[in-house]
Order: C-alpha cells, then structure tokens, then sequence
C-alpha cells in the first residue's frame, strides 16, 4: 500500500523515465532491437515493475495525469515486447518482395484465383449470350460509347488512322486508365467485406462487358483486330483485376469462415498480410497495363502490325503466367 | 490480453498477464466523422496546392503535368490517410485534432499491413455515401468499429485529457479541514476511495445548490456513509462534522496537493 504518494513518486520516477528513454529508442528505430541480452533484461524489468506501480497507483484518485502516464507507458511497452517478432520482418526488400513473395502469396490462395476466374467467364458467357441473342443488349451492357457502333466501322476508323490522335495526351491517358483500373481494383477487393458478394458483382459485370465485346468482334469476323487490341495490355489488365478479385474473396472467405474455429479477428489477422501483398502486386500491374494501353495499344495496322500486337500480347502473358506460377517456387514453404 | 464487456461498451478494457488492467475510451461515429472532415479538407488543400506546382510543369510538357495531376487526384486520398497514420502513430491531421488515435485491437504496435488495409477498405465504408455503411457499422459494433477496423483489427479510442480537476468552486482553500491533522487517515483515504466514487463525491458537491432539501441530505448521507466504511475515523471527525461537511473534508485530501 503507498503511504505517501510524493515519496512513491520520487523513487519510481528514474525508472519510469528510463523505460520511456528505452521506448523513444525503440520507436524511433523498430529494426534496432534491445540489442545485447541484458538489454532485453532490463527493458522487461522496468516494464514489469512500471506495470506493479500503476496496479498500485490505480485507486488513487488525486493523481490521473500520472496514472495517465503510466498507463501509455506500459501499454507502449507491451505493444515493442509483444511486437517483436514482426519488427525483426520488418525490413521490405522490393525485387525479393516482386519475385518470391507475391507469387508466393498468389499460390496460397489458388482456389480464391480460380473461382475469380470462372465468375468472370461465367459473366463473360453471359455477356456473349447476350449479344447473340438481342443486339441491342450491347446499349444496356457495354458502358464506353465507342464499342455500341458496328465493329467493321470501328475497325475501319481505326486503320485510317495515322496514330497521332493521342499525340500530346498520351500521358495523360495513361494516367487516367492506370487510376480507373487501380480503383476498381481495390473496390473488388474491398467489397469482399459484403461477405463477397459485391465482389462477385464487380467481377460478373467485367466479364459481362469482355464477353460482350469479344462475341460481338468476333461475330464480325475482326477476330484479329481484337486480339491485336486487347492482348498487349488486357493480358495484363485483366489478370490484375482477377487478382484484386482474388484479394476480395480471400477477404470474404476470412469474414465468412468455413470450417475454421478460429475467431474472426484472429482469421483476419492471418489473411491482411497477404490481402496488402496482392493489392500491392495488383497496382504494379496496372501501371504497367497503363502504359501500354496508351502508348502501345492505341495503334493499329498498318501502323504497327497485329502480328507484333498479339507477339507482344502472347509474351506479355506467358510472363505474367511464368512469374505467378513459377517464381520462388524454391524457397517456397511445403503445403501442411 | 485484451478483453470487452459482452455488450457493446464505449471502453476497450486492456488486461496485461501482470494482472494490470485499465480501459480506453472508444471514439464514436460522429467525431470520427468530424475528424474526416477535417481530413477531407486536409486533402483538398494538399492536392489544391501541389497541383498548382505541377502545373508549373506544363510549360514543358502540358501532357505531363495532367497526368501527374490525374494520379495524384487519385493517390492523394489513398496515401493521406496511410502516410500519416503510420507516420503520426495512428494520427492524421483530423483525428489530432479531434484527439483520436488509431490503435491495434490487441494493444500491441500497429502493422504497416492494418494501417493500409483500414484506409482501402474506406472503398466499402464510404458506400453508398457520406460513409453511411461505415457509420451504421460502427454504431452496430462492440468496438465502435467500421468495416475497414474489424478486417485490420484496429480501434480508434479518444485521448482524453487527464487535468485534475478544478477545486477552487468549491473554495477549499480558505476552509480548515481538520482531516489534514491525521496524516494517517488521510494517507488510507487516498488510498481506499476509487476514482469513481471520488469523482461523484465531487460532482455531488458542485451542483449541492441544485438539489431538493431531502435529496441533498440523503445524497451527503450515503457518500459519508460510504467513506466511514472505508476508514476508521478519529472519534471527533465521526461525530462533530456533518455528513457534508465530510464529504468536503474527504474531497479536499484526496484531491487536492499536500498544503
């Protein structure tokens, strides 16, 4: 029991500040650690006894600036000891990051991707049903003015074409395609807080508008000029927002829970360095689908041939395919 | 380490394996929302006044400087939040004002990975306007959590200033108090009176004014009942002082600095 407070105060006080000196150290530099082991020693001394005198403080009324105090004090102390680990991980090693961990992380959540996947073709079925069975379906499917004309009309606007429309805005364009892919990116994945379902919808109706697309080129026999227009940068663009997708339902099936015991907290808290991890890769990608979106795919024949297009779109995709599927497959963990 | 009432509280309770425990006030809907606001108009000023810097870049390229533009429209709202959550220790601009801090869940440091996942997931809070979703959300959760706090496992509690309280309405300082002359007794009282019961004895002694003749006396009767139990009181304290009298005698020790 503390008899007197201000001689309680006085001899506590010293200790108090030298946790706190520890602390700011801590703080300011999370990968520098206790250093030697009697570092260690004495940071746990001091948050245990700080925490024995604020269980000792805590009836005192007179006195809630330093209770206050003390309390951030040991909270703070718990948080660096408890914390550790994660500290010692801290450290991001981008190339290490891009090549191993995010394939990685892909591969772990496989039957998230593949169900992404058949959503899409699914949506994509639809989207080509659709068209087939009533061509005005294309005013009600397809959001982008210039896809409602007729297709041999396009094609052929887009072959007289010298390919300097764009000069001067390409930038721009980029930009603009890179921050409209990015954000639905990340509202796929966001949405798998809606136990998925809004990730579905945004996944569905993409497919819906690809599939619609596609019937209606290929239906009109411009088989090549789509392959030549979507593959340079779809084979990117597309796979990116599966992946966000993916994100969504790994979100969902962390929010959902089936067959697992564990509290959703503790769920979610497994899965956020991964959701993190694949948002982020989903982001890299659609920079780079941005930029050949606007300074690649915009031409056409005979400006640039559809054989250097879909040479580009096919290499660009076995990338893709060879670097999620194969990519630190090395140091990879085996499966439990 | 951490545990909560079984219905919805506006406190976290905090329990160390020491055994030590103490809460953390909880931040509701509305002045969250204000401190977005505040963070809203943050932004707005940041993208209005680096934008006019980019544009300088269009004497070069006009090109260059509206893509630049376009992307910073689009990341500066991303990047805020995260930027200065991890930078400022669960703050921005908004919840300093508002004196609110982002916290983990489970008190321990909060990860790079939850500061960005609770400002991505602000996509599904702010549905389908006004973050009405998240509201509602937050209103509905034990932790006064949004959507994008349950999946990254944070909280936001208030830092509530901690200012002993002002004794000089009561005008303690001029009046002899003849518990000062037990330094034991008083040393046992600040000891034994909780803080909550200390804070009622001294919210009963502002408003005494405002209240009925009856109620004053029985409110008066029962806090210096309370304290008689609590410390066995020198015979000529017992017996001499009233039950108000008491009551200002205890508030006065237990508050106030050793004269």
């Amino acid at each position: 029991m503390i008899l007197d407070l201000e001689k309680f105060t006085a001899a506590a006080q010293p200790h108090w500040d030298e946790l706190e000196g520890m602390l700011e150290r801590l703080e300011s530099d999370p990968g520098r650690g206790f250093g030697e082991l009697a570092g260690a020693q004495r940071f746990y001394y001091l948050y245990q006894r700080a925490g024995a005198d604020l269980a000792r403080l805590a009836t005192f009324s007179s006195e809630p600036a330093l209770r206050r105090r003390l309390e951030t004090l040991v909270a703070r102390a718990y948080a660096e000891l408890h914390s550790a680990r994660e500290a010692d991980d801290s450290r991001w090693k981008p190339l290490h990051w891009f090549l191993h961990e995010y394939p990685r992380t892909f591969r772990r959540h496989l039957r998230a991707f593949w169900l992404v996947l058949a959503i899409t073709l699914a949506g994509c079925v639809f989207g080509a049903y659709a068209v087939h069975r009533d061509q005005e379906a294309k005013q009600i499917i397809l959001p982008f003015s210039h896809l409602l004309g007729s297709p041999n009309d396009r094609v052929a606007q887009e072959e007289n074409r010298s390919g300097k429309e764009l000069s001067g805005q390409k930038t721009t364009f980029s930009a603009q395609l890179m921050a409209n892919n990015i954000g639905v990116s990340i509202k796929a994945m966001a949405f798998g807080m809606t136990w998925g379902i809004l990730t579905v919808v945004v996944l569905f109706y993409n497919g819906v508008i690809l599939g619609a697309v596609c019937f209606d080129y290929l239906r009109a026999g411009e088989g090549v000029f789509l392959a030549g227009w979507l593959l340079p940068h779809g084979s990117t663009e597309i796979p990116a927002i599966l992946l966000g997708g993916q994100a969504g339902l790994v979100l969902a099936g962390a929010l959902i829970g089936w067959g697992q015991r564990v509290p959703l907290g503790r769920r979610f808290r497994a899965v956020l360095p991964d959701m993190v991890t694949l948002i982020g890769g989903v982001a890299i990608l659609l920079v780079w689908a941005g930029i050949i979106e606007a300074f690649f795919s915009q031409y056409h024949a005979p400006v640039l041939p559809y054989s250097v297009k879909i040479a580009f779109g096919v290499v660009n995709l076995a990338a893709l395919i060879g670097w999620l599927g194969f990519c630190g497959r090395r140091t990879e963990e085996p499966a439990p | 380490m951490t545990s909560a009432a079984p219905a919805r509280t506006h406190a976290l309770v905090i329990r160390l394996p020491e055994g030590v425990d103490f809460s953390l006030p909880l931040a509701g809907p509305m002045l969250r929302f204000l401190a977005r606001a505040i963070d809203f108009m943050a932004e707005m000023a940041i993208l209005s006044f680096v934008s006019k810097i980019v544009f300088m870049l269009a004497v070069v390229s006009r090109d260059l400087a509206m893509a630049i533009v376009t992307i910073l429209y689009f990341l500066v709202p991303i990047l805020y939040g995260i930027a200065f959550e991890w930078w400022m220790r669960g703050q921005t601009l908004g919840k300093r004002v508002m004196r609110l801090r982002v916290l983990d869940a489970s008190g321990l440091r909060l990860r790079f990975s939850q500061v960005v996942m609770r400002n991505l997931l602000r996509a599904v809070d702010s549905l389908p306007a006004l973050y009405l979703l998240g509201g509602f959300v937050c209103l509905a959760s034990r932790r006064c959590q949004r959507l994008g706090d349950l999946a990254a496992g944070t909280i936001v509690v208030r830092l509530e200033p901690s200012e002993a309280p002002d004794l000089s309405r009561l005008g303690l300082e001029s009046k002899f108090n003849t518990l000062r002359e037990h330094p034991l007794v008083t040393a046992r009282l600040r000891q034994q009176v909780d803080p909550a019961t200390a804070n009622t004895a001294l919210r009963a002694l502002l408003r005494r004014d405002q209240l009925e003749p009856t109620a004053r006396l029985e409110v008066f009767a029962a806090l210096a009942e309370h304290f008689r139990s609590l410390v066995k009181l020198p015979e000529e304290i017992a017996t001499d002082l009233s039950d108000e009298a008491l009551v200002r005698a205890v508030v006065d020790v237990v508050f106030a600095k050793p004269r």
